[in-house]
């Protein structure tokens, strides 16, 4: 019962990144309506969140992508340890980015600003909303980087074990196309939060 | 034709037995089946419901439920129906069932995603039964509008994950089709000699695929208020309610699609056949089906012209509203057109689809009215809109997945039912359904709002007769699932083709073998060729 | 059915991934200069180029067919209507 054409396995995984990018963009239309009825509050709230963070981290993810893409090219020109190295650089530039992450929302949390608390709850609306759709939307992000690492890493194992070859490249180039669009997301999540002027 | 086995006797993988070739089967024939078992008893549950909430209503004052239970039981009937079977059923048990065969193809795209759809819907439905324990099934409707869905303390969150859950199985559903659809069609058949209820997946695939998200985030954003209180919807930090009703009407105006999309292509299956006459505007249904799930996403808020949005967002989405009426009326005129000098031969499912087709048609007249804004400031949370939505979603799908069941049900299964008896089940169940919702559309226009578990002394008539259409339609239903049942007492096998059908299920034997087709499939040039069934029956009538 | 199976060499890569890192300082900068509302549609305008960057290249939609094509344009188009359509409501309130 194989399948036909094998080019099905990439139009699959191409149909499931719509999803993500539909999913993300509910979120997005929350975001767009607050923004143009706040504009103001989420001035204020980009400039209470950390710049260089962002910044790191949005080149981090470009970074990231790069290994990874390099990594497929290694592939079907048979150079293994390209791919390895691809794969490893990509997880640790994953691993950074969520450290960051970590690092940035106990700031904020020290600092008293968490979905529901005081500091929040009696700001003014457009703040409140620009941090509660900052957590929720890079919370969500942060959760698909880390489905994204489990997929490099299941890659990686496969390529140890031979079972990812220039001929059988299919699982390494869809989670390949998961971890680009977890990058496209963030290069979008980047300027609407950190950049807002 | 030599004994070939059915799928029945062959599993795949092979090495699995009784119970656990069911459970981990790669065979669409199987998992559609499994389906139709699970979409069955929570179809038949609701409709249990739907009889309480009716007998509630037959007379005034609180009489088996009071408020509260009352609420939460319409929320439950709305969840059950629309979550837990009108979207599913046709793409996943007919669709799961035909769709690989109606393509020449052996199974579908991704068989393992197939089988994990399955498992998303089975635990769907259980977390959905776990949400009716300890603080009960929640009682804000199957909409969960914001604010009272966040603050009530009723299971909403449990209830919405169950939801969430099904949404994947939806989702991965719509991904494996049009994987199929682009990837495994028989070389000699191109877009334009697929059958039509190919078509119909398709177009619903894209929908399931695309809008299916949305309610993910916003059931995700109820879960996430109720537990973090963030206030995105909440006025008095910041948020706008009204923002929920756009990202939920965003996936559930575009659902509607999903529901009646494969039931329009089922429809358009059954009227060529028992017509014996090519249908009516082929490439106009096949584009018609497109432009409907298009232009069905660009309407959502005619379901909130009175939510307080402004006038401009009102006017604009009236206009559209009207607009993919357009579509669906095409496919209407083909199938008049379709059965317009042929030779008719009635049999159940044609039957069937001809009350879809009324059924079908007052609802979509009745959901102008409701599209029309100014009309809709009036009837807007009345019976009325309960009628019209009935009409489509019951009259419309609910009778494509019984002429669905009554047209496959020998392929599938091996076995013909009675006919007298489905004739008289059939007619129970229509007439009972005009009695039961005909009513609703006159207390609707007399302004009896929906959700409501009393009413004023004005309405009691039109409820009480209401009332006895459900038990009659109900009747009617028991009478049609024990006719289907009892066929596979029969002892005489169907053949592979009782309709006499030009469709490729209808070459192989009844029910087919695991790998669907015995000898290559021979593709017509043109799906609804009846030359050679005509002239077969015209030979067979001349006794040569 | 094999195709030869599609490379960008690993120049092409590091040339894109240089084009991307200048792009993201392009849009810092931006945000150092005030032009009122026209800034975000400037960081949007900046963020989308990067993003086809990112998916002409390193996702290989260079090579990818119609199908794979207009389903990408029609997801994004629905998402488009998704935020457009409903600043019918907000916009006019």
């Amino acid at each position: 019962m194989a399948p036909s054409d094998p080019s099905g396995k990439k139009m699959g995984m191409w149909l499931f990144l719509y999803t993500e990018i539909i999913l993300f963009g509910g979120l997005f239309v929350l975001y767009a309506v607050y923004f143009a009825r706040y504009t103001p509050d989420f001035i204020d709230g980009a400039a209470l969140l950390d710049r260089g963070f962002g910044i790191v981290n949005t080149v981090i993810l470009l970074v990231s992508s790069f290994f990874v893409a390099a990594g497929i090219t290694a592939v079907r020109k048979g150079h293994t340890r390209i791919v390895l190295a691809g794969l490893w650089g990509a997880l640790a530039c994953g691993a950074i980015f969520l450290v960051n992450k970590y690092v940035e929302w106990g700031h904020k949390f020290e600092n008293g600003i968490y979905p529901g608390s005081e500091t929040l709850v009696d700001s003014p609306g457009g703040l409140n909303l620009f941090f509660g759709l900052y957590y929720v939307i890079t919370g969500l992000h942060g959760l698909h980087i880390l489905i994204g690492m489990s997929l490099l890493a299941v890659c990686l194992v496969l390529v140890y074990r031979r079972k990812i070859t220039a001929q059988q490249d299919a699982l390494l180039e869809n989670s390949g196309l998961y971890w680009h669009l977890v990058d496209l997301i963030w290069i979008f999540i980047f300027p609407l939060f950190y950049l807002v002027v | 034709m030599e004994a070939v086995k059915s799928f029945y006797d062959t599993p795949v993988p092979a090495r699995f037995t009784g119970m656990l070739s069911w459970l981990i089967t790669l065979d669409h024939k199987r998992i559609a089946l499994m389906y139709l078992f699970a979409i069955l008893f929570w179809f038949l549950l609701a409709v249990l419901l739907g009889g309480a909430i009716r007998l509630e209503l037959m007379f005034p004052g609180a009489n088996i439920m009071h408020a509260d239970l009352y609420n939460s039981a319409f929320t439950l009937h709305g969840v059950i129906m629309i979550f837990l079977f009108i979207i599913p059923a046709l793409p996943a048990v007919f669709g799961n069932f035909f769709l690989p065969i109606h393509i020449g193809a052996d199974d579908v795209y991704f068989p393992r995603l197939n089988l994990l759809s399955w498992y998303l819907y089975m635990t769907g439905g259980v977390i959905a039964i776990v949400s009716l324990f300890s603080d009960g099934f929640p009682d804000t409707g199957w909409t969960f509008y914001v604010p009272f869905s966040i603050s009530t303390h009723t299971n909403v969150s449990t209830a919405v994950f169950a939801a969430f859950i099904l949404g994947f199985s939806s989702m991965l559903t719509g991904l494996n089709f049009i994987t199929t659809i682009h990837k495994m069609r028989v070389k000699t058949m191109g877009w334009l000699q697929m059958p039509l209820f190919t078509w119909s997946l398709y177009a619903t695939s894209w929908v399931q695929l695309l809008a299916t998200p949305v309610i993910t985030i916003t059931l995700v954003l109820v879960m996430v208020e109720r537990v973090f209180n963030v206030g995105l919807f909440d006025p008095a930090r910041g948020g706008d309610p009204i923002l929920y009703q756009h990202l939920f009407w965003i996936y559930s105006h575009p659902a509607v699609y999903i529901m009646i999309l494969p039931g329009m292509g089922v429809i358009s299956e059954i009227i060529p056949v028992f017509a014996r006459k090519s249908i009516f505007g082929y490439k106009a249904i096949v584009a018609s089906s497109m432009a409907i799930a298009i232009a069905g996403s660009l309407v959502w808020a005619h379901h909130m012209y009175t939510s307080g949005m402004s006038d401009t967002a009102v006017f604009v989405f009236s206009l559209l509203t009207f607009v993919v009426a357009i579509p669906s009326a095409i496919k209407v005129f083909s199938w008049v057109a379709t059965l317009y000098k042929g030779a008719i031969q009635m049999t159940p499912p044609l039957f069937l689809s001809l009350c879809f087709i009324y059924l079908f048609s007052v609802g979509g007249l009745t959901g102008l009215v409701l599209g029309a804004a100014g009309a809709n400031i009036h009837v807007h949370d009345t019976h009325f809109v309960v009628a019209h939505f009935h009409f489509t979603m019951f009259g419309g799908t609910g009778f494509a997945f019984f002429a669905a069941l009554h047209y496959w049900w020998p392929k599938m299964f091996g076995r013909m039912y009675d006919f007298k008896k489905a004739y008289a089940a059939a007619v129970l169940v229509t007439a009972g359904f005009m009695l039961h919702y005909v009513p609703m559309f006159v207390l609707g226009l007399q302004g009896m709002p929906r959700r409501y578990y009393d009413y004023l002394p004005q309405y009691a008539a039109g409820n009480f007769f209401a009332g006895f259409g459900a038990m009659f339609m109900i009747l009617g239903i028991g009478l049609m699932m024990v006719n289907l049942m009892v066929s596979f007492r029969r002892a005489e096998a169907a053949g592979p083709d009782p309709w006499g059908g030009v469709t490729l299920e209808w070459t192989v034997p009844s029910p087919p073998p695991v790998h669907n087709f015995v000898t290559d499939p021979d593709v017509l040039d043109y799906p609804y060729d009846f030359s050679r069934v005509v002239a077969g029956a015209v030979k067979k009538s001349r006794g040569t | 059915m094999e195709k030869t199976a599609h490379i960008f060499e690993y120049k092409t890569l590091a040339l894109t991934l240089a084009g991307l890192l200048i792009m993201t300082g392009v849009t810092v900068g931006a945000a150092y200069i005030d032009l009122g509302w026209v800034n975000v549609w400037i960081a949007l305008a900046i963020a989308s180029i990067k993003a086809s960057l990112v998916l002409v290249v390193f996702m290989h939609m260079k090579f990818e067919g119609r199908a794979l094509r207009w389903s990408f344009l029609s997801t994004v188009g629905f998402l488009a209507v998704m935020i457009g359509f409903t600043f019918w409501d907000v916009a006019f309130r």
